[in-house]
């Protein structure tokens, strides 16, 4: 059984032989790029479909109450808030974990006790450079760009349910929408969403990298890729948020 | 070529290596048995610098592994081929890709110079027409082979074989140990095979040596291993329960 401490102290060397990886040539563009489509592209689906309807269920809720004083105008604005400085980043980044973290805790895994690490380190080939290197980098770039994206469905989710569902005026959703958004909210949310996508991936593949025992190893390195990753996310969340606030 | 000068290894309280002292010639054939368990994985890690000795050293050409950063013992493993118990072939790229991977990443030769050296190479081993399969789709003994062809495939003069006919039945065993003989001969390579098959030990070896308790406890050429009278060795080679190799966790 591994010790918190030495597990720990693990974590912190892998990151930093993940940094030392990514100055130093070559640099792994056709990995880079698999995983950018695995983490980016191939999440596309669940993230829209997740962002649709939490933008509705938003609108809805926000409906119901602000009624109750009469302010459903602002249904708009609280919307786009949510979806931008938090639901949009930490949404995006739960479902990519379980989508893409826990593959990539199961693929290195079962590399590791298939012996296929060793095979890359016999053939000369730094195995954090060649496998965590492009998944962190990807993790960094692609998770912000699913956020921009969540954000616009989820608005326009919001947007379909006030203005077509509910009969609020077109207009006013758009204007509570601009009229209360910022730049700086925009940028809270991004700044999460690549700080959960570096943590993410770094604890996947950490997850993975030093799986032991097997089948039942790989089982629970990938459950406590998904575990940790979520939780850190979560955790996090709200220590970013105050710090950006 | 190779030497492990009393080479320790611990993996928490569990002491595997207790002073492992072992030469290997060049072009010699060093075949080193020993019980499941006893750490003859551990060693031959030792030699391609997958893991270093908690004390000891490990003298490969004129080099001591542990004094090498992580580029020198890059530059020293491309002198090297392994092949590996499982096989470990990557299962996201096809065999080509498997057997090129050494020369895609470190040769600034085209994918389709690499495929035809690839394809040389599985000829070797006498695979004909799988370059395109992936992994998934070979047989036990075909795995073992398109291992092998990507162990060759950058031209090593040192070749380690962990468990080469693990797993195989006699007769695809017979045939890989004709392969690494067959390697030998044409390559003129220096190798290291683990194993506990008697039977490709005496086939293969020039010399074999016994790994038990941490340590060499015999090395010889295969005929005097044959008739060595101790007990320990004679317990192994002729496969028999009883005798002084006290089996882990086994009451009797």
């Amino acid at each position: 059984m591994e010790k918190p401490a030495e597990g720990l102290g693990r974590f912190i060397l892998l990151f930093c032989a993940v940094l030392k990886g990514m100055a130093r040539p070559p640099f792994e563009a056709r990995n880079i790029i698999r995983q950018m489509l695995e983490i980016g592209v191939n999440s596309l689906p669940v993230v829209l479909i997740t962002a649709v309807f939490t933008g509705m269920v938003l609108a809805l809720q926000g409906y119901t109450g602000f009624k109750r004083f009469g302010a459903e105008g602002l249904v708009g604005s609280v919307v786009a808030l949510s979806m931008t400085r938090e639901l949009g980043p930490v949404l995006s980044a739960l479902i990519v974990t379980g989508r893409a973290g826990a593959a990539m805790a199961a693929e290195l895994g079962t590399m590791r006790v298939t012996e296929q690490i060793d095979a890359l380190e016999t053939l000369a080939t730094n195995p954090v450079k060649y496998l965590i290197v492009p998944r962190f980098l990807s993790g960094m770039v692609m998770l912000p760009a699913l956020t921009v994206v969540t954000d616009i469905i989820g608005i326009l989710g919001g947007y379909f349910v006030t203005v077509t569902l509910l009969g609020t005026s077109s207009k006013s959703y758009l204007r509570a929408t601009w009229n209360f958004l910022q730049v700086q909210d925009i940028y809270v949310g991004l700044t999460k969403a690549c700080f959960f996508g570096a943590a993410f991936t770094l604890i996947s593949c950490y997850k993975g990298f030093y799986t032991r025992g097997g089948a039942e190893g790989v089982g629970r390195a990938t459950t406590g890729a998904v575990v940790f990753s979520s939780m850190t996310i979560l955790i996090s969340d709200y220590f970013l948020s105050a710090w950006l606030f | 070529m190779i030497e492990l000068r009393d080479v320790h290894k611990s993996f928490g309280e569990n002491h595997v290596l207790r002073g492992v002292n072992l030469k290997v010639r060049k072009g010699e054939s060093v075949v080193v048995i020993g019980g499941s368990g006893s750490g003859k994985s551990v060693l031959l890690k030792h030699i391609i610098g997958l893991l270093k000795p908690d004390r000891g050293s490990v003298i490969v050409g004129s080099t001591d592994l542990s004094q090498l950063d992580e580029e020198g013992l890059n530059e020293i493993r491309k002198r090297f081929g392994m092949l590996f118990q499982s096989s470990a072939l990557f299962d996201s790229m096809t065999v080509w890709e498997n057997v090129g991977f050494g020369l895609k990443r470190h040769t600034r030769l085209s994918d389709s110079e690499i495929k035809k050296i690839a394809i040389q190479k599985l000829g070797m081993v006498g695979l004909v027409g799988v370059e395109d399969l992936m992994p998934s789709e070979l047989s036990g003994g075909m795995r073992k082979r398109v291992g092998l062809a990507r162990a060759i495939a950058m031209e090593p003069e040192i070749l380690l074989y962990d468990e080469p006919t693990t797993g195989l039945d006699p007769i695809m065993a017979d045939a890989v140990n004709d392969l690494i003989i067959k390697m030998r001969e044409t390559l003129h390579v220096t190798s290291v095979t683990i194993t506990h098959d008697m039977k490709s030990a005496y086939k293969i070896a020039d010399t074999i040596a016994m790994l038990y308790n941490g340590v060499i406890v015999a090395s010889g050429p295969p005929g005097e291993i044959r008739n060595t009278p101790d007990p320990v060795v004679r317990q192994f080679i002729e496969g028999r329960a009883e005798g002084p190799i006290v089996l882990e966790g086994i009451i009797r």
